[in-house]
């Protein structure tokens, strides 16, 4: 159905002292789809992420980019990889201007010297293929938005040039029409043939633009669900574990579609599932 | 999508020209900018207070006394304001001063050693104490605060230790050290000339910048502006020449502090190292993850903060005519700090620019200038240097809370 997945995850565990993060946890991202990683607090997609983004090293398990095993043990691997992280605290210098901040740490120049103009200029074209529309490249961060600083954060993730994106929860703190903005931005991403991985709370916002949706719970897998065929309700049960065998399910639906043309709703949904769907 | 930005409707654009400036500009007064506004201002009551008090005050010669007044502390400020855009203070730059200055005078006068050579060697020991400061600070983690409290405390030991028996040593006639206080360029075109420059330099860097950003096809700024800045810059350095040539020409001490504060000024704002200050001071963590060294900013910026604490010193040393068991230990250290927060940079880090030291320690010299032709007695300098110093961090955390609130902390 897609292309190869250009990372790949088999068999991760990570243990923090007398904490089993995770155990066992495959992940595949591929590009040009959205993958989003969700799963209740504590059910590991932190840890997960930040042992794509280098900063825990696995335990045990293998990382493959583009089928090529790699170790990833330090931020910079990561980077120098293609991965791009973008952290839930933003880390943006709140004194500096957006070009700075899209910028930090890659300043383009000749010797030691800023070229302020050069970067000005691809900062804005960066941010009007993204369509990301902010008052001016100019002011300081401090004086956008919250949904803005979000979309200035995701765009420097891309001044690298990076395959693969990693976005923590950045809906967390929006309303709604800059929760639109962030998404539509999202697609954006998956239209250029990135790899996005989204970590969300929100059910709503993970069926509107993810293509997988996959599971953690408890520090292990709980299912990869196809999200146009799934419902928030399915989803919600694999998260909070209302049914225990989410993956036993989804492999059953599997076959039921082997025989039947339509999967249809499940005869035996839950209905503990469909409590926690209205609560969510 | 479509390919071209429409124009966010909240968005407030800046009318062109002149109506459009200072609508621009009540903005950012609104917002808590103030900038260098209420250090203009406060120059214009300090000179309209002390020239109705003592009618000598804008006289050439007190003018030209200033300027030369205004090099130790200020080149020592600039080093304070590097410190403040990291979001720490370095209170040892008074004792380091004192150092500096007994370390040139012992080497120079007592053992003979080359001036050039000793004035070198003061300013790689304030390099060394900077680098030491820094070691404990961002690789041990010991708060600047106190690694500088401690340094404020042992250097003036040191500086006490390396006078040995000499209670003061006066300033040789023909040292380089003598010439930061007494040399001036007696030539008018000296003065002139260095207006000259200074005018065209900045108002070709300005035009050079709007040309290449009208090539890049980056919005530019109208032609107005870029005259009104220039024309401002040189009224003040022809205005400045001419009354230094009334008196004795342009002082040495003043091409120095103004070099310093130009390359400084460069480094902050156009090179990389400077962004990296910058963003260590606006977000140590951000800066970390994007890959900045953040131990090696603090570390060197400290380096910095105390070389230019021993350079200034040795200004500071030829005004007091040598170097003393005592030199730096006064008011010196407090009058920094505050110059610099005057100024207009910020104690709380990431916002300021160079140029405040220039501003701040004219400001902090005229008053105690002023104060001295008055005839008024030290304590009274005291309170009145340490009101204004309260008055800057007033505006300082105000305008930070205003900016925080019109959302541009």
């Amino acid at each position: 159905m897609t292309a190869a997945p250009v990372l790949a995850l088999h068999g991760v565990s990570k243990r923090f002292g007398a904490v089993q993060a995770l155990t066992d946890v495959d992940l595949e991202i591929r590009p040009g789809r959205v993958t989003a990683l969700v799963g209740d607090n504590g059910a590991g997609k932190s840890t997960l992420i930040k042992t794509i983004a280098g900063v825990h090293p696995i335990d045990a398990g293998s990382i493959s980019w583009k089928g090529r095993e790699v170790r990833i043990s330090k931020p910079h691997d990561a980077q120098e990889l293609g991965i791009a992280t973008v952290y839930q605290d933003l880390a943006l210098c709140d004194n500096l201007d957006v070009v700075a901040n899209l910028f930090l740490g890659r300043e383009l120049r000749t010797a030691h010297i800023l070229d302020q103009v050069a970067m000005e200029r691809e900062a804005r074209e960066l941010l009007e293929t993204l369509s990301i529309r902010i008052p001016s490249v100019r002011i300081p961060v401090a004086s956008l938005s919250g949904g803005q600083r979000q979309v200035v954060a995701i765009a420097r993730a891309l001044v690298g040039s990076p395959e693969v994106v990693i976005l923590d929860e950045p809906t967390a703190a929006l309303g709604v029409e800059q929760t639109a903005q962030v998404l539509d931005l999202v697609e954006r991403l998956r239209d250029r043939g990135l790899g996005v991985v989204l970590i969300s709370h929100n059910v709503a916002d993970v069926r509107a633009v993810a293509d997988d949706v996959a599971v953690l719970r408890l520090g292990r897998n709980n299912g990869v669900f196809p999200a146009a065929e799934t419902s928030g309700e399915e989803i919600i049960a694999a998260i909070t574990g209302a049914t225990d065998n989410a993956v036993t399910r989804r492999s059953l639906r599997r076959d039921h579609q082997g025989s039947e043309a339509e999967p249809e709703p499940e005869p035996e949904q839950n209905t503990d599932a469909e409590g926690a769907g209205e609560e969510a | 999508m479509s390919d071209k930005l429409a124009p966010d409707p909240r968005l407030l654009v800046r009318e062109r020209g002149l109506a459009g400036y200072l609508e621009d500009f009540r903005r950012r007064i609104t917002g808590g900018e103030l900038g260098s506004i209420p250090v203009i201002i406060g120059m214009i009551i300090i000179a309209v207070v002390f020239e109705s008090q003592t009618g000598t005050f804008l006289s050439p010669r007190n003018i030209s006394n200033i300027s030369v007044y205004i090099a130790g502390p200020g080149i020592m400020a600039v080093g304070i304001v590097l410190v403040l855009l990291l979001g720490e203070i370095d209170l040892s730059v008074g004792s380091m001063a004192g150092l500096s200055a007994a370390v040139w005078a012992v080497l120079s006068v007592s053992h003979g050693v080359n001036d050039l050579l000793a004035i070198v060697l003061a300013i790689l020991a304030g390099a060394a104490v900077g680098t030491l400061h820094g070691f404990f600070f961002a690789k041990i983690g010991v708060p600047a605060f106190v690694v500088t409290l401690a340094g404020f405390l042992g250097w003036s030991g040191l500086q006490i230790w390396v006078m040995g028996d000499e209670g003061t040593i006066n300033i040789p006639r023909d040292s380089l050290v003598r010439d930061f206080n007494n040399f001036y360029f007696s030539d008018i075109s000296a003065a002139y000339g260095l207006a000259a420059v200074l005018s065209l330099g900045y108002l070709g860097a300005l035009l050079f910048q709007e040309r290449r950003r009208e090539r890049a096809t980056l919005p530019t700024r109208p032609l107005s502006e870029i005259i009104l800045r220039a024309g401002l810059v040189a009224v003040a350095a022809f205005v400045t020449a001419y009354t230094l040539n009334q008196h004795r020409g342009l002082p040495l001490a003043l091409v120095i502090f103004l070099a310093i504060l130009l390359a400084a000024d460069f480094m902050i704002r156009r090179t990389t190292y400077g962004r990296q200050i910058f963003a260590v001071g606006g977000n140590a963590e951000a800066a970390r993850r994007a890959g900045i060294n953040v131990e090696r900013v603090r570390l060197t910026v400290f380096t910095l903060a105390s070389a230019l604490a021993a350079l200034g010193g040795l200004f500071y040393a030829a005004q007091a005519g040598g170097a003393s068991k005592s030199l730096g230990s006064g008011n010196l250290l407090m009058n920094v700090i505050a110059a610099a927060v005057i100024g207009g940079t910020s104690l709380f880090g990431g916002r300021g620019w160079i140029w405040s030291a220039l501003l701040g320690t004219l400001v902090i010299q005229s008053i105690t200038t002023g104060l001295n032709l008055m005839g008024m007695a030290s304590e009274i300098q005291y309170m009145i240097t340490g009101a204004v110093l309260l008055v800057a961090v007033v505006l300082d955390s105000i305008s930070r809370r205003t900016q925080r609130t019109a959302g541009r902390t």
